[in-house]
């Protein structure tokens, strides 16, 4: 009961826009009025992304893959409900799915963690691709997260290492695998299922190096300042696709992804069948050099990502 | 070789203490020195604050002999009481960051911050790269300067170490890579983060090889580095004391409000969770990774078919100057 209280006390304090339309003080998270109009564009996007309304992992996944059956467990210490996985129809193939859940309310954000994996949750995602290794299915993932749990336990069980291992996984994972980022991707925790052959974002999607909460407090040590750390970190969709990062941006309906839910699964289905049958055609016969090929061309892909000078 | 030059000047410097190094017993040159000598006589140990003569600390490692607190070591002192003498040879030195996001607020500007580091580490970057020999051994190294942006990850650390484990492959060399870290690197945001899956799919390859990867994690490790290629290695060493994690302790009692036990996140504590294989004192260090890089590279020996070896390395016979 007092981790309840302790959980919905989070809540409100540190997810604003998590906050129950009866709760006090609405006023205290909002944006300093003194913002450019890049900051506040930048910054209704992040509410946008982080919309309690928004159609999450699991209304992906059911309406993809109608049959899916959904796996519980690490098969090592917990099931996490931050994190799902199972495998099923995707149009007329066998695929693992995976990603992260938030809840639309208190009680089930709770139950969800606030959609924060713990490392049980990565290591449930691990052997689910493991699975689609083996099988040679391919893994579709769905990215919304703040970042993986904080917390004591987290890195008792090392969060880190849960991580790392995934990324591992995935840099090896003789399949396809798409990752789309729904909502918010939210540091190592997001990438430790986006490691992928295709990186996609939904128009009203961010995706950072850490959570514009945690960016401030880290570069400016004030909170406060998430506004502005989102604008300078350059978290949209439009940005990361303009710097090459992310593979195709997904439009949403106008006002945003929860004004029509089916219309943006549909979206979303559509350009990843596009993509996963690209991939596929890659593979063909699925022979191991094939594979082989499948694996370089991922390398490839990260091993581009960066600028400098010498 | 300019930056060499400057480099080896800047690791007689530590700028983290009150004194400057007189001498240190492995291998770099040392300037000689014109401040203060009575600064220069002792050193006063952070956390017991027993004062030690500078040049037993230095013959010490820096690992206060009252304590055994680890002090925390520049890129270029890790090295020098790391390698061989005179074998390190450094790759890709002058490989330095842009700026993809145009990073600026309230007038902080990335390039900025970036010269000051550059200036004050003697480095280009928060990595340094290269190779030379352990008690003999041949190996590629890489290791991180808290000194620079707290040794965050961003492009050029990704790149670099990227390009050290292509030299890995192609001279059938075992890496040893020595961490320490606040994170990625805030002002390069999402760049910085893809260095996590740029290092670990190349770690990959080298995994595939049959080339070891040994980890050496020291005090601070924290963020992405310790979620991505630090952690996935053949053997994972960490100095005793070292400070590892995902998040920091800050963060943590700030969203959980729980209070954290005494010793929480320390390398005994991730030794205790079965986290690193080994809790390392610095002074045995060489002999252990020399020991372990011998152990499991022979798979990675360079040798032909009919069992000749494939490359000798060369080696300069001192650090250019």
């Amino acid at each position: 009961m007092e981790r309840l209280e302790e959980l919905a006390e989070y809540a409100r304090k540190a997810r604003p826009h998590l906050r129950h339309k009866h709760d006090a003080h609405p006023e205290e998270h909002l944006p300093p009025v003194e913002q450019s109009a890049e900051t506040q564009e930048v910054w209704a996007k992040v509410q946008l992304a982080r919309h309690p309304q928004r159609p999450h992992a699991l209304d992906y996944i059911k309406r993809l893959s109608p049959d899916f059956v959904e796996l519980h467990g690490d098969r090592r210490f917990a099931d996490d409900g931050a994190m799902i996985g199972g495998i099923g129809n995707f149009e007329g193939r066998s695929v693992v799915m995976l990603g992260q859940q938030k809840g639309r309310d208190t009680k089930e954000n709770i139950a969800r963690n606030f959609g924060m994996p713990s490392p049980e949750g990565y290591r449930k995602a691990l052997r689910l691709m493991e699975q689609a290794d083996k099988f040679r299915l391919p893994v579709l993932t769905f990215i919304d997260t703040p970042g993986a749990y904080p917390g004591l336990e987290s890195e008792e069980r090392s969060v880190a290492n849960a991580i790392a291992e995934n990324l591992m996984a995935l840099a090896q994972l003789k399949a396809p695998v798409i990752a789309v980022v729904i909502g918010e991707g939210g540091s190592g925790g997001a990438l430790a299922i986006g490691l992928a052959d295709r990186m996609l974002m939904l128009e009203n999607s961010i995706y950072s190096v850490a959570s514009p909460e945690a960016s401030a407090s880290i570069l400016w040590h004030d909170a406060a300042k998430a506004p502005d750390a989102a604008a300078s970190m350059r978290i949209t969709a439009q940005d990361l696709h303009g710097f090459g990062i992310i593979d195709e941006v997904i439009p949403e309906p106008e006002g945003g992804a929860h004004t029509d839910m089916l219309a943006t699964i549909d979206a979303v289905k559509a350009v990843i069948l596009r993509h996963l049958e690209e991939i596929e055609a890659q593979i063909g016969d699925g022979s191991e050099d094939a594979l082989e090929m499948l694996l370089a061309s991922r390398y490839e892909k990260y091993r581009k990502i960066g600028q400098w000078v010498e | 070789m300019k930056h060499k030059a400057e480099a080896v000047a800047a690791a007689t410097h530590d700028h983290h203490h009150f004194f400057h190094r007189k001498s240190l017993k492995a291998t770099t040159p040392v300037r000689a020195e014109s401040e203060d000598k009575t600064l220069n006589l002792w050193f006063k140990c952070p956390k017991c604050h027993e004062l030690t003569y500078v040049k037993e600390h230095l013959d010490n490692f820096k690992v206060c002999q009252k304590c055994r607190h680890h002090q925390r070591l520049s890129a270029r002192e890790r090295l020098a009481f790391m390698l061989d003498e005179n074998t390190f040879v450094e790759i890709n030195p002058g490989m330095a960051a842009s700026d993809p996001l145009q990073f600026a607020n309230e007038g902080e500007i990335y390039p900025d911050k970036i010269k000051q580091s550059q200036r004050k580490t003697g480095n280009q970057e928060a990595l340094v790269t290269g190779y030379g020999t352990i008690e003999g051994q041949p190996i590629a190294i890489a290791v991180a300067d808290f000194g620079f942006l707290g040794a965050s990850m961003g492009s050029v650390f990704g790149e670099k170490l990227v390009r050290l484990i292509d030299l890995c492959l192609e001279r059938r060399l075992p890496l040893v890579t020595i961490s320490c870290s606040g994170g990625a690197r805030m002002h390069e945001g999402l760049f910085s983060l893809m260095q996590m899956a740029k290092t670990t799919t190349a770690l990959a390859r080298l995994g595939k090889a049959r080339i070891p990867h040994l980890s050496i994690l020291t005090d601070p490790c924290y963020g992405g580095v310790t979620a991505s290629y630090a952690v996935v290695a053949d053997v994972i060493l960490a100095e005793p004391g070292a400070m590892i994690g995902f998040a920091g302790p800050r963060v943590i009692e700030q969203t959980t409000r729980q209070k954290l036990p005494t010793g929480f996140q320390t390398a005994e504590f991730l030794m205790e969770h079965g986290m690193v294989d080994r809790v390392t004192p610095r002074r045995e260090l060489r002999h252990e990774v020399a020991t372990l890089a011998r152990l499991l590279g022979r798979a990675a020996a360079p040798v032909t078919k009919d069992n000749r070896p494939v490359f000798t390395m060369t080696l300069p016979t001192k650090i250019a100057s």
